[in-house]
């Protein structure tokens, strides 16, 4: 019996606790600090990138205090981990807009956990702000939401545009992961983009995430003779695929998105991964002297080198920031008019701008694999209006629609792309050598 | 006053007593609450009724269901479906008020309980007319399944996630669900029927020698509990109006099974209390931040090591209120003799199943 009351009043207390955690209403966040609350994956299945966000998040926050705030007023950041859960991330949204009154939320890697918070953030009319989900239905869940990365329709189109336009290739093979919806996702696209810029996807392959052996699918894809092929894929698996394909002596280059960032591809592929490319948001390597700065103080900091997830956290961050000293006050209409209007903003990602979606508009970085696993960047993919996928409400796309690599002769440095283009300019000559292809033939001056 | 005018009586009452909390306390409009803890309250409403569901399979039948959350995500997507093309229709046919809604949520928790309820019988029928821990690995594969195959139907938006479901937060329909759960469960256990199962998870070699047929009742129960969890799945994709597969790996089916360990199992009130702790820990621990995980895992191997078999498993929470009630000098044993001779007055009181454990258990004694 005594045990029974023990267990009901450890329930009892437990409520209490919950029910009498301190905060104000909403609209509390007066005073001297701009609240920012920021809900990450700091456990669960995607800690690993809730945790990069989140250091870039605080990077950038304790930036903007130690230069005295914004507008005098310091950034108090409410970190909130949701343990990779959508329920817990809405739950904590709530909290966020009711209990905590935060100007502005950052939040989440994993799309699927943005979309179960979004619509409670809209309707407390608080702006929410994602660094990295790459749904494109994200946005879609009101006008005061936003996105600072680039979304996978649009990251496919560069990939087909570049291996159409910069390399000039025609036939095209596809590898891919059937049971991955990145991968597949990309795939549509690749299939829709790469026809209209005068190339042929001559032959599809798939496989699954975890498959060691290539020999079957690669045998079919050297018959049908391609001069790329797209692997739209993580890089545990890129790597084996690339090393199977050079020992059966296909040699053409290969082309993925960001599921290739880790330096896990050079140590499994090794020299079979050299000369491809992928799609990525950043490149530490960028010889920019802010994307420097911002790699130096990361690595002062937490003694790794920033992957693009801690990038486009800490731009995100800075963008919010940026919002919300323009908007000069802690109300939400004026935060998210700011944040609508954001021009030119120059993160270490690319010059950001948002279209009338609320999706990033940002050159894509094509990286390069060098000797030594070492990731140059190729150019700066911005994608044209014609290669822009249906249904991405690409119209904003079309003000910059000159390639990169058109563009980067030093006279033609007059729009936006351009401007963002010159790293990629003292990058791709100092290297051009390094390579073969038409890229570099045409981005040398 | 006979029988079922008490029992209608005590209907209608907690129906009123439902809405009035709803209307007056958890009204948005109202502003009596945060809506945060009334979140959380909620969701530790449709938790009780995914626990007490469970609890009916593992806990009094015996069986090891790990595939909860599959019948869940089965329940959730079907109503989902239902809702975004044939509900709004409806509520909007019935003028799109507090009753049209009513109505197509109605219809939306009975054609999930449904569907869950069928996809039960699927898995039940070959896998429970085995013995042992064949279930566990059925229904732990039957969850995996349902995770795949949500992923690749896009009508249900696959692996992109299902947004655009009506959201209909109501505290009242998700306690109704919750009350009518423990009310049935409760019954069940009570009845012949409940006896059955108990007798199954006891014993299941002598339950068939005393006549039960071990898998028809298997089967039943099974089916009930899915139809249940399908019914808390309801609740949940009209919560916050948006479904992803990947919230019902297989990790959510061990959420379900920890309430109910830690609980304790077979105890409907020791259910409750562990939806409830469940999902009020993490948020009461929200203050330690990066603590939080560990505190929270730390507290619950504390638990199991000082309560083995849950936090009121092995007992009856009102046997001493009763007891009293009844008769103060009585002891335990004596009961035990009353409940033998049948009297009307302790038939509902205790079960096959409690009785076997009051004798062959101490408190604080491990089932080895």
């Amino acid at each position: 019996m005594k045990r029974t009351f023990i267990a009901l009043g450890l329930t009892a207390s437990l409520l209490a606790a919950a029910a009498c955690q301190p905060g104000g209403g909403p609209g509390a966040g007066g005073g001297d600090k701009v609240k920012i609350g920021v809900f990450m994956s700091l456990t669960g299945s995607t800690a690993q990138f809730g945790i990069s966000s989140t250091n870039g998040i605080k990077m950038a926050a304790d930036e903007v205090n130690a230069a005295g705030g914004i507008n005098g007023k310091q950034i108090e950041l409410n970190v909130q981990d949701d343990r990779s859960d959508a329920q817990e991330a809405a739950t904590i949204v709530t909290k966020f807009v009711t209990q905590d009154g935060v100007a502005g939320i950052i939040g989440e890697v994993a799309s699927s956990r943005t979309i179960a918070a979004a619509p409670i953030a809209q309707n407390a009319k608080v702006p929410l702000l994602t660094p990295s989900s790459t749904n494109p239905d994200v946005t879609k869940k009101g006008d005061y939401i936003f996105r600072s990365c680039f979304i996978d329709p649009v990251q496919g189109a560069a990939m087909a545009q570049f291996a159409a336009k910069s390399l000039g290739k025609k036939r095209a093979a596809l590898m891919v992961d059937r049971k991955n919806d990145y991968s597949t996702g990309l795939e549509k696209v690749i299939n829709e983009v790469f026809p209209k810029l005068g190339g042929e996807v001559v032959i599809t392959q798939s496989y699954q995430e975890g498959d060691t052996d290539f020999n079957g699918q690669l045998t079919s894809i050297k018959g049908s003779n391609p001069d790329v092929i797209f692997i739209p894929g993580y890089y545990g698996d890129v790597a084996l695929i690339a090393k199977q394909a050079r020992d059966k002596g296909i040699t053409v280059p290969l082309v993925g998105g960001d599921g290739w960032d880790s330096a896990q591809l050079y140590t499994i592929g090794g020299q079979a991964v050299v000369g491809s490319y992928f799609t990525n948001h950043y490149s530490p390597y960028d010889t920019d002297p802010k994307v420097q700065k911002f790699v130096k103080d990361y690595q002062t900091r937490y003694g790794s080198i920033p992957d693009a997830l801690a990038a486009t956290a800490y731009d995100a961050a800075h963008i919010m920031f940026d919002a919300v000293k323009r908007a000069n006050s802690l109300d939400g209409k004026a935060i998210r008019d700011a944040l609508a209007t954001t021009k030119d903003f120059p993160g270490v990602t690319g010059t950001v701008n948002f279209n009338e979606n609320r999706d990033a508009v940002k050159p894509i970085m094509m990286i390069r694999v060098d000797d030594g696993g070492k990731y140059a960047i190729q150019e700066r993919v911005v994608v044209e209006g014609a290669a822009m996928p249906t249904g991405t409400g690409g119209g904003a796309n079309t003000n910059t629609n000159t390639n990169a690599n058109t563009a980067a002769t030093p006279g033609a440095n007059t729009n936006a792309a351009g401007n963002a283009n010159s790293g990629a300019n003292t990058n791709a000559n100092t290297n051009a050598n390094a390579n073969t292809g038409a890229a570099n033939t045409k981005a040398t001056p | 006053m006979p029988r079922y005018a008490r029992n209608l009586a005590i209907a209608l009452l907690l129906l009123a007593v439902l809405y009035a909390l709803d209307y007056l306390v958890f009204d948005p409009g109202r502003r009596m609450i945060s809506p945060y803890v009334a979140r959380i309250i909620m969701l530790a409403g449709i938790n009780i009724t995914l626990a007490v569901s469970l609890n009916l399979i593992n806990g009094f039948t015996g069986q090891f269901s790990i595939g909860h959350a599959g019948f869940m995500a089965v329940g959730a997507y079907s109503s989902a479906y239902f809702s975004v093309n044939y509900g709004k229709g409806i509520a909007e046919g019935m003028g799109d008020g507090a009753l049209g809604w009513a109505v197509a949520l109605l219809l939306a928790t009975l054609l999930g309980a449904l569907v869950a309820a069928a996809a039960g019988f699927l898995v039940g029928v070959p896998s429970l007319r085995l013995k042992g821990d064949y279930l566990a690995i059925v229904t732990l594969g039957f969850g995996q399944i349902i995770v795949v195959f949500l992923n690749n139907i896009e009508s249900v938006g696959a692996a992109r996630g299902y947004s655009g479901i009506p959201i209909v937060k109501s505290f009242f329909w998700i306690f109704l669900v919750a009350v009518l759960t423990i009310v049935s469960v409760h019954n069940m256990v009570r009845s012949a029927f409940g006896r059955a199962l108990i007798s199954i998870r006891e014993d299941e070699l002598a339950a068939e020698a005393m006549g039960v047929n071990t898998t028809r009742y298997k089967v039943a129960a099974f089916v009930i509990s899915s139809a249940l969890a399908g019914a808390g799945g309801v609740l949940l994709a009209h919560f916050d109006g948006y479904l992803n597969p990947k919230s019902f790996e297989f990790i959510k089916s061990f959420e379900i099974l920890i309430m109910i360990i830690l609980g304790g199992l077979g105890s409907i009130v020791g259910a409750v209390i562990g939806a409830i702790v469940l999902t009020v820990l993490p948020e009461a621990l929200r203050g330690f931040a990066e603590y939080r995980m560990v505190i929270y895992s730390v507290m619950l191997i504390v638990l199991m090591i000082t309560r083995p078999q849950g936090l009121l498993g092995g007992l009856d929470p009102f046997k001493g209120w009763r007891a009293r009630n009844r008769a103060k000098t009585r002891t335990e044993a004596e009961e035990i003799t009353a409940e033998d001779t049948r009297d009307k007055e302790s038939v509902d009181k205790a079960t096959l199943g409690e009785r076997a454990r009051d004798t062959s258990l101490g408190e604080g004694d491990t089932r080895s």
